[in-house]
C-alpha cells in the first residue's frame, strides 16, 4: 500500500528526515517510535502533504502512484488520513457541518455520489455509538473549547467516518489520561481491518499495550534505525532510546 | 478656491437645476448647500476623515440629473423580496419614490411612513429642523450637494409606545439607465417614547451602471425606544455610493445596527451617534467585504454625552483581489458620560496579497469611572486550519471559504431575525471567493 524510499525532508532549510524507507501493507498496524526531534511528526506531514516540508531526495509511492505529487485534499479523498497531534480549533464551523463537507468532498472527487442530510446524519449516529463521543460536541465549533482528550477522540471519530485506508495517527496518545487513552485506543482496534493500514507515531509504548502493533520500528536522527515486532518497544521501555541503532552498521549519527 | 468647483463631477452636479419647494426656509437652505458646495468642492485626501479615500477619479467623472431621464427603468418586484422581512415596503428607484412597487397598505397602527416627497406636500414644519441643516466641515461636501438636491427620501415615524414588530423595509435600487445618473436621497426617522421598530435598509441594483448616490438619514430614539436596524448595501459593483447617517439616542433608548456592505465601487459610510440620554445604549455589528477593485470605507464616530451610556462595536472586513477597505472607529466619552462603557473591535482578513484593509480605533475619554475596550487587527486565513481543513479531503478554495465565513459569523449571531439572518449568511457565502 505504502512505500516510502530514501526520503529526504527538509523543514525551513534544516534537513529532517535523511533516507527514510518504510514498507506498510494493508491491514498491517506500524508504530513508529523515536526520540523528540528524530522526524516522527514530520514524517506524518510530509505523508499528509503540508506546506512548508520540502522533499529534496526519494520517493511515497501509495497504491503503486506518487502521493508527494497530490494535494492534501486528493491525498485525503485517495484514503490518506493523519490524526493531528494538535488538532485544529476552528471557531465558526460547526463540527457536523465540517465533517460533512469533508466526506462529501472526498466523496465526490472519487466519483461517488454524496450523501444528503438524513444519509450522513445515520452515519454519524452509528459512528458516535461506537466511539462513545458525546452528542453534544457534533454540535459545537470544530475542537473549540474541547478538552485535551476530547479533541483526540473526535480525531478518532473522524477517522471513523472518513473510513481511510491508511490512518496516521500523530502521538494521538499524548497528553491522555490513562481512561481517555483507553477510550482512543479502543476506538483505533474497532477500526483495524485487512483493508486499512495504521502508522502510529508514538514516543512512549504505552499505547501499545492497547494497540498492539504488528511492526515497531524506531526513528532517529531521521531515519528508520532499528525494526522488529512488539518486543522491540518493550526493549526500548526498558533501555530508552540512547542504545538503538548504535550497533547496526547504518547506525543513527549521535 | 475656484479650482475645485472646476472638476467635472462638481461641475456636472451643479448644472443640474436647483429643485424649488415653495417654501423660502427650504429654497434658501437648498441654496445656500449648494453654494457651499460650489465654494469647497471635494475633499482631497489631506482632510483626515479622507485620508484613506481618495475622490481623484470620482471627481474626473459627469453625472446625468434624474429629470434627464425620459422614462423610469424597469424593476423587477419579485427581486426586493427580502426573506424574513414581509412588512411594510417603501421603494425607491434612482431615488424616486415608487408607488407601484411600495407596500404601505394596512400600516400597523401607530406607524407613519411616506416619501419625502409626499410629506413635504402635507405637513412639512416637523422636517424644518432637520432639512434647513447646514453642514459646515470641509470633509461634508457629499451632505451639502445632498441638501441642496434631495427631493424624495423617507419619512418614518413610529408613535410613543407603538410596537412595530414586522420590519419595514426601505429599498434603494440603482438602475441603468441611458445616462450614468447622480441621485440624492434624505430620510428621516423619529422613534417617540416607548417605540420600537424593526428596519431594513436595502442597496441594490437593477443592471450595470456606475451612478452616483448621496443619501443622508437622520434618526431620532426617543426615551425608552428600541430599533433592530439591518444594512444591507449591494450595490451595483460599478456605483459609488455615499452614505452618512446620524443617530440620537435619549434616555435608556437601545438602537442595535447590524451592516453587510458587499457592493459598490466606492462605498462611504458615515455612521454618527450621539449618545444623549442617561442609560442610553448603541450595538453595531458589521461586515464590509470588498473584492475586485472595491473601495468601501466605514466611519463610526460615537459619543458617549450622558451617564451610564453603552456601545459596543463589532466590525469584520474581508479584502479580496486588490480591494481596499477602510475602517475608522472614533469614540468619544464626554465630559460627564461618567461610568459610561464603550468597546469596539475590528477585525479584518487579507485573502490576497494585492488587497488592502486600513483601521484606526480612536478612543478619547474625558469622565470618570469608564470601561473602555477596543482593538483592531489585520490577519490573513491561519495555515494550519487551512491544512487542517484540506487534509480532511476539503479543496482549497472550499477550505479559504469556510474559514473565511466562519471568520465574519460572529458579527451577525446576534441578529434575532434568523430568516434574514441565515439569508445575510448566504448572500456573504455567495461573495466569497471560488465558491
Amino acid at each position: 500500500m505504502l512505500k516510502i524510499e530514501n526520503l529526504h525532508a527538509r523543514v525551513e532549510g534544516k534537513e529532517i528526515l535523511k533516507g527514510l524507507s518504510l514498507t506498510v501493507n494493508a491491514g498491517e498496524v506500524h508504530a513508529i517510535m523515536g526520540p523528540n526531534g528524530a522526524g516522527k511528526s514530520t514524517l506524518g506531514h510530509v505523508l499528509s502533504g503540508r506546506e512548508g516540508y520540502e522533499v529534496t531526495a526519494g520517493s511515497v509511492s501509495y497504491h503503486g502512484n506518487d502521493l508527494l505529487a497530490l494535494e492534501p485534499e486528493a491525498r485525503a479523498a485517495a484514503g490518506v488520513f493523519l490524526a493531528f497531534q494538535y488538532p485544529v480549533e476552528i471557531p465558526g464551523v460547526n463540527n457536523t457541518y465540517f465533517l460533512r463537507a469533508a466526506l462529501n468532498a472526498q466523496r465526490k472527487r472519487r466519483g461517488e455520489k454524496e450523501l444528503d442530510s438524513m444519509q450522513f446524519l445515520k452515519l454519524v449516529r452509528e459512528k458516535i455509538k461506537v466511539m462513545q463521543i458525546s452528542d453534544e460536541l457534533l454540535h459545537r465549533a470544530v475542537n473549540t473549547g474541547f478538552s485535551g482528550g476530547e479533541k483526540k477522540r473526535n480525531e478518532i471519530f473522524q477517522m471513523a467516518v472518513l473510513e481511510p485506508q491508511l490512518a496516521i495517527l500523530d502521538e494521538t496518545d499524548s497528553g491522555l489520561d490513562i481512561d481517555a487513552l483507553k477510550q482512543v485506543a479502543q476506538g483505533v482496534n474497532l477500526l483495524r481491518s485487512p483493508q486499512r493500514a495504521f502508522l502510529m507515531i508514538t514516543h512512549y509504548q504505552r499505547l501499545l499495550d492497547y494497540v498492539v502493533p504488528d511492526f515497531v520500528h524506531v526513528l532517529a536522527d531521521g531515519r528508520i534505525v532499528e525494526s522488529g515486532d512488539k518486543s522491540l518497544a518493550l526493549k526500548l521501555e526498558e533501555h530508552g532510546y540512547s542504545g538503538i541503532g548504535a550497533s547496526q552498521p547504518t547506525g543513527a549519527a549521535a | 478656491m475656484s479650482q475645485p468647483a472646476t472638476l467635472p463631477l462638481v461641475s456636472s452636479l451643479l448644472d443640474a437645476p436647483l429643485p424649488s419647494s415653495g417654501m423660502t426656509w427650504l429654497d434658501t437652505a437648498r441654496r445656500e448647500n449648494r453654494e457651499a458646495f460650489a465654494a469647497g468642492g471635494l475633499p482631497d485626501t489631506r482632510v483626515e476623515a479622507w485620508k484613506y479615500t481618495a475622490l481623484r477619479a470620482l471627481g474626473q467623472r459627469r453625472f446625468g440629473h434624474v429629470d434627464d431621464v425620459a422614462q423610469r427603468p424597469a424593476v423587477d418586484a419579485p427581486t426586493l423580496a427580502l426573506p424574513g422581512v414581509d412588512g411594510p415596503r417603501l421603494v425607491f428607484v434612482n431615488g424616486v419614490f415608487c408607488a407601484d412597487l411600495s407596500v404601505l397598505d394596512r400600516l400597523p397602527e401607530g406607524l407613519t411612513l411616506q416619501p419625502l416627497s409626499q410629506a413635504l406636500r402635507g405637513d412639512p414644519e416637523p422636517l424644518r429642523f432637520a432639512l434647513s441643516r447646514h453642514y459646515r466641515e470641509v470633509g461634508d461636501a457629499f451632505a451639502r450637494i445632498n441638501a441642496a438636491y434631495a427631493t424624495d427620501g423617507v419619512v418614518l415615524r413610529v408613535a410613543a409606545h407603538a410596537k412595530i414588530v414586522a420590519p419595514v423595509q426601505l429599498v434603494f435600487v440603482g438602475a441603468a439607465a441611458e445616462t450614468d445618473l447622480a441621485w440624492h436621497v434624505r430620510n428621516v426617522i423619529a422613534l417617540g417614547e416607548g417605540a420600537e421598530l424593526s428596519l431594513v435598509e436595502q442597496y441594490m441594483a437593477a443592471g450595470e451602471q456606475a451612478q452616483l448616490a448621496t443619501l443622508v438619514s437622520d434618526i431620532e430614539l426617543g426615551e425608552g425606544a428600541r430599533l433592530q436596524h439591518v444594512v444591507l448595501q449591494n450595490a451595483a459593483i460599478g456605483s459609488s455610493l455615499i452614505r452618512r447617517s446620524s443617530v440620537r439616542l435619549q434616555a435608556r433608548a437601545h438602537a442595535t445596527v447590524h451592516a453587510l456592505e458587499l457592493g459598490g465601487a466606492l462605498v462611504r459610510h458615515d455612521l454618527q451617534a450621539d449618545l444623549v440620554g442617561d442609560a442610553s445604549r448603541l450595538d453595531t455589528r458589521g461586515i464590509f467585504m470588498p473584492h475586485g477593485r472595491q473601495h468601501i470605507d466605514t466611519q463610526l464616530a460615537i459619543r458617549h454625552q450622558a451617564l451610564h451610556t453603552v456601545s459596543s462595536s463589532n466590525w469584520r472586513g474581508v479584502a479580496n483581489d486588490r480591494a481596499r477597505g477602510v475602517f475608522r472607529g472614533a469614540i468619544v466619552v464626554a465630559p460627564g458620560a461618567d461610568g459610561s462603557d464603550a468597546s469596539l473591535s475590528n477585525k479584518n482578513l487579507l485573502l490576497s496579497p494585492a488587497a488592502e484593509i486600513d483601521t484606526k480605533p480612536e478612543l478619547e475619554i474625558h469622565a470618570d469611572e469608564v470601561k473602555a475596550a477596543h482593538g483592531a487587527t489585520v490577519g490573513q486565513l491561519d495555515e494550519r486550519s487551512l491544512f487542517y481543513l484540506r487534509s480532511r479531503g476539503i479543496p482549497q478554495a472550499d477550505a479559504r471559504a469556510l474559514l473565511t465565513a466562519a471568520f465574519c459569523r460572529a458579527v451577525l449571531d446576534d441578529l434575532p431575525n434568523e430568516v434574514l439572518r441565515d439569508h445575510l449568511s448566504a448572500m456573504l457565502i455567495a461573495q466569497l471567493p471560488n465558491t
